[in-house]
Formats: structure tokens, C-alpha cells, sequence
């Protein structure tokens, strides 16, 4: 078949910051879906019981896993933030140029303060804490 | 093999009738995460996570089980979505973009049946 013609996409756009939040949207969200895997199989261990549970605990919180569970939050809190943005946009609002721009530093500002926060609240002060 | 063109062979024939049913689901399975991740996140953080009787406890009492199984029914079918549109626009190739999307609703489908089957194993083992 003949080659048709394309709509733009990635790799055809000049270079934009916002659309590093876009790419940021997608890959924070398929690498959520590990994190995702992560919290069945601590469900699953909790289910199986506390020996279980315990094993489950323990790889958690090996030093790799406890990254991995930050980077699975930090995530989190830039999809969440984001995803808002988005929200917003398909009920129409805030979809200038300047206002994308804008929005986009605000969800930056909120993801990374957000993600401090509760990263100080399930990490550090609690001597049983993950 | 046809000489039609791909466009003669649609036109014609009306709209699939499910043009935003994907497009509508994802927007409203975000929103219906946005209470319930939270919620989720509120309450790992309360938790102490290596107390194996606090753990189950807190899974088993009120309506933790309910929002629980909710929390992993609309995140996977969210993932499943989402993942799907990640695919549709990189996977061009017919025969591994159908794989792919075949392994992205199955994997989902079973991180989805292993969640609800935990925390109904611990919800019941109280009643039972």
C-alpha cells in the first residue's frame, strides 16, 4: 500500500518543555502498572500469612526496593498532579499556549512538594515504617 | 486481495458506535482515582507497615475491603486504557501491536484478580 500522509507526532514537533510533560504523563503511568504488580504481591503475602508477610516486608524494604518504592510515588504524585491538568483541558479549560506553560510549572512546583511530603511521612519518622 | 482502498471499505457503514467509550472511561476512571488513591495513600501512611495484626486488621474492618477491591478494579482498568493508547501510538506492526495489547489486558486482568482475591481472603477470615 502506498505510504499515507501522517498527522504530526513526536519526532516531526520542534521541541517544546510541555511536551516533556506529556512523555512524563506516559511513562509515569506504565511504570506505575509494576508498582501496581508490587502492591498485589504485598497483598497477596499479607493474605498468605504473617511468614509470608514478613519475607514480602523484608524485600520491600531492602535498600533497591525502597528506591524503587520512591521512584513508584514519586510517580504517583507527577501523574496525579498531571492528570488534573488534564482533566482540566478535557473539560476545556486552560488550553493556551501561555497557560499550558504555566500549568505545567505549577504541577511540577505541587508533584514536587507533594511528593516530599509523603515521602517524609512514609519514609523517615516511624521506627516499624517500610 | 482487495483493490479496494481501506477508506472504500469504510465509508458507508456508520460509526462503530464506540467512538468515545474508551476516551470517556479513562476520564472517568481518573477521577474516581482521585479519592480513592488517595485514600489509599492516607492509609499507608497511618499504617505501620510491618505489623502483620495491624495490616489484616485495618484490611479486614469496615468498608476498607470495599474501597480496597474499588481501588484495584478502576486502577487496573485505568492501567489497561492507558497502556493500550501507549501502544496503539508506538506499536505499528499488526501482528506485535496485537500481542501487546493481548498481554496488556491479560496482566492487568490478573494483577487485578490476584489483588481482589487477597483482600477478600483476609476480609473473610474474620467472618469465618
Amino acid at each position: 500500500m502506498r505510504e499515507r500522509p501522517l498527522s504530526p507526532h513526536a519526532s516531526i514537533y520542534r521541541y517544546m518543555h510541555t511536551m516533556v510533560f506529556s512523555f512524563m504523563h506516559r511513562i509515569s503511568g506504565v511504570w506505575m502498572v509494576l508498582g501496581v504488580g508490587a502492591l498485589v504481591y504485598w497483598l497477596m503475602s499479607a493474605a498468605a500469612g504473617e511468614a509470608e508477610f514478613g519475607r514480602a516486608n523484608a524485600l520491600l524494604g531492602g535498600g533497591l526496593c525502597r528506591a524503587l518504592l520512591l521512584a513508584w510515588l514519586a510517580a504517583y504524585c507527577y501523574h496525579f498532579v498531571n492528570g488534573l491538568r488534564h482533566l482540566g483541558w478535557d473539560a476545556g479549560y486552560g488550553l493556551g499556549k501561555l497557560q499550558a506553560r504555566r500549568s505545567a510549572r505549577v504541577v511540577l512546583g505541587v508533584a514536587v512538594v507533594g511528593l516530599a511530603v509523603a515521602a517524609y511521612l512514609l519514609f523517615c519518622p516511624r521506627a516499624g515504617a517500610l | 486481495m482487495s483493490l479496494r482502498s481501506p477508506l472504500g471499505a469504510a465509508l458507508g457503514r456508520g460509526s462503530a458506535g464506540d467512538g468515545v467509550t474508551h476516551w470517556r472511561s479513562q476520564r472517568l476512571s481518573a477521577l474516581a482515582l482521585v479519592p480513592l488513591s488517595l485514600w489509599f495513600l492516607v492509609a499507608l501512611i497511618r499504617l505501620p507497615l510491618n505489623d502483620y495484626a495491624a495490616v489484616t486488621i485495618w484490611m479486614a474492618s469496615g468498608w476498607n475491603p470495599v474501597w480496597l477491591s474499588l481501588l484495584l478494579v478502576v486502577t487496573t482498568w485505568h492501567a489497561r486504557l492507558g497502556v493500550q493508547v501507549v501502544i496503539e501510538d508506538y506499536v505499528h506492526a499488526p501482528g506485535p501491536k496485537a500481542a501487546a495489547l493481548v498481554v496488556n489486558a491479560g496482566l492487568n486482568l490478573v494483577l487485578l484478580a490476584a489483588g481482589l482475591y487477597a483482600v477478600l481472603r483476609m476480609a473473610l477470615r474474620g467472618a469465618a
